[in-house]
């Protein structure tokens, strides 16, 4: 086994002994020595993920998270340097380990935090004039298509995930209630906002950002027959989710 | 210059500071001496957004250098290309002053570790890290700086000093060296060396760049002293002293202030900032 391999191994593994070869200055097994370098690999990836997933962090308490983090970062950790958004298996991860199954919930308020991150770093893209809109005459506006920015992120939830997240990150925010939630995650300038749609919301404006023109979009799966379209289009104008109207002729 | 060897980057022979976002403002309004700021080259690699934006108004108002902390140089397997390819588009689009990474590995089979990991000195170990960094230089075109590490422990497999292995390194590769004095401190208190011996021996004509970061102490098993360098404290006496020998030894170099967690107010770096300033301004150019 190579020294890297070796040295390696045993920093995600508090089990293993340091490896050999390692000494301090008199000669003697490293010991403590290699734990500084044990210790600032789990800190350092626990705090990462403690800054990136905070609602998660708040939900289940700093002690649990901590050790959450730790059995999640041994089965996957970082593919690449790029922290900011390593984390995307955590929801996943929640779906399966056994000390927070019962908080079913989490995997999706994960998604929502995640999401957040994404379009955070996101490509910028020029904002959208809805006045090309309103100056459409009415019957074509089912055949307009919508670029959707590169920031936007949908979500469809059966947990009232924006409303949980909300209710941890902002101050003053009402308690949930059970409800199944669609939300949008978009950035109308460098802030990422999440606003709730209307139920299918989330399936009318992914066949939106997959170049459905918008009356088909209003038939796409899991978009409902009393679907509320003026305050779908509302959220996503609001949030600034489109960059340009398609020709719509 | 002292000597004759062209400087390896075009960073000012003034102060800089690493840059946080929560400093975005205050750097801006009130940076006192400092010319030039450091970003973490990894943390600009998204594709858009607030980080991208301040990154390109600083710019416009600063010298810039790119510090790199996960192309695993010192790492036994190839560099990641989809990685280097990322770094060669940043410095692409920013022309930064300069680039510099670390003697160090981050990235194994089993992923990115977020640690500066540490290598032992062969002729093994040569090769490879001269082959990674001639990699480096040529996807950038342009020189870098390759910066020494803060070691905590020794490997028995060593076969030369770190400053042998240094200045093999610029020698077979061309690169110039990041100095970090914090880190020079570190390693010789946890090594039981001495720190002004190392300075004296170091090739300091091949400094494009010095660092400067607090440490906090801790003891081995035996109740050796064990300094950690985790740049969250001001710097000590014996850095600032050492850093004081460094520059009146071997000329004015660029210096930044490192201070990557538990970060100050403004006014705390700024002073910091500024009594690097004021060694180098008693030293002549």
């Amino acid at each position: 086994m190579s020294f890297e391999t070796a040295f390696a191994a045993a920093l995600l593994d508090p089990e293993r002994p340091a490896p050999e070869g390692l000494f301090d200055p008199e000669g003697r097994p490293a010991g403590k020595r290699y734990d500084v370098y044990r210790n600032n690999v789990v800190v350092s990836l626990t705090d990462a993920l403690g800054v990136a997933f905070p609602v998660i962090r708040a939900l289940v308490g700093e002690a649990n998270f901590r050790v959450l983090a730790r059995a999640f970062l041994a089965g996957h950790p970082p593919r690449d340097p790029r922290l900011m958004l390593w984390g995307d298996a955590l929801p996943g991860f929640l779906e399966t380990y056994p000390r927070v199954r019962t908080l079913g919930y989490l995997p999706d308020v994960a998604r929502l935090e995640q999401a957040m991150r994404e379009s955070y770093h996101a490509a910028d893209a020029p904002a959208f004039d809805p006045a090309g809109l309103a100056a459409l005459p009415p019957e074509k506006l089912t055949e307009a298509t919508f670029a959707v920015a590169p920031s936007v992120r949908l979500l469809s939830s059966r947990w009232p995930a924006l409303s949980i997240w909300r209710y941890n990150a902002e101050p003053g925010a009402p308690k949930p209630q059970m409800a199944a939630e669609d939300v949008l995650v978009s950035r109308p300038g460098f802030d990422p906002v999440a606003r709730l749609l209307p139920t299918g919301g989330a399936a009318f404006a992914g066949a939106l950002a997959g170049g459905a023109p918008l009356g088909a979009a209003l038939g796409a799966d899991g978009v409902p027959a009393d679907f509320d379209l003026d305050a779908a289009l509302t959220a996503l104008l609001q949030g600034g989710a489109f960059t340009q109207t398609g020709d719509p002729s | 210059m002292l000597d004759a060897t062209p400087s390896p980057n075009r960073l000012p022979c003034a102060t800089g500071v690493g840059y946080k976002a929560a400093y975005f403002d205050a750097i801006t309004a009130d940076p006192g001496p400092v010319a030039w700021v450091e970003i973490h080259a990894e943390n600009y690699m998204g594709e858009g957004g607030r980080p991208l934006a301040q990154l390109r108004h600083l710019a416009e108002r600063f010298a810039i250098s790119v510090h790199g902390v996960g192309l695993s140089i010192g790492g036994e397997g190839p560099l990641d290309r989809d990685h280097l390819a990322r770094l060669k588009h940043l410095i692409g689009w920013l022309d930064p002053a300069s680039f510099s990474e670390h003697l160090a590995w981050s990235t194994h089979e089993t992923g990115f570790l977020n640690d500066l990991l540490p290598l032992p000195y062969t002729q093994a170990t040569l090769a490879r890290v001269a082959d990674h960094i001639d990699e480096v230089q040529d996807a950038l075109g342009r020189r870098m700086l390759l910066e020494n590490p803060s070691t905590y422990l020794a490997f028995q497999a060593s076969e030369m000093s770190e400053i042998d292995f240094l200045s093999a390194l610029t020698r077979r590769t061309g690169c110039g060296l990041l100095l970090d004095v914090n880190n020079v401190f570190v390693s010789a208190t946890n090594q039981q060396t001495d720190a002004t011996s190392y300075i004296d021996a170091f090739p300091l004509h091949t400094v494009g760049e010095i660092h400067l970061g607090g440490h906090s102490e801790d003891a081995d098993d035996h109740g050796a002293p064990l300094l950690i360098d985790s740049h969250d404290a001001p710097v000590v006496d014996p850095v600032w002293a050492l850093y004081a020998h460094t520059i009146a030894r071997g000329g004015r170099k660029p210096t930044l202030i490192e201070w990557d967690s538990d970060l100050p107010d403004w006014p705390v770096l700024r002073a910091e900032a500024e009594r690097a300033h004021g060694v180098l301004e008693g030293v002549r150019p």
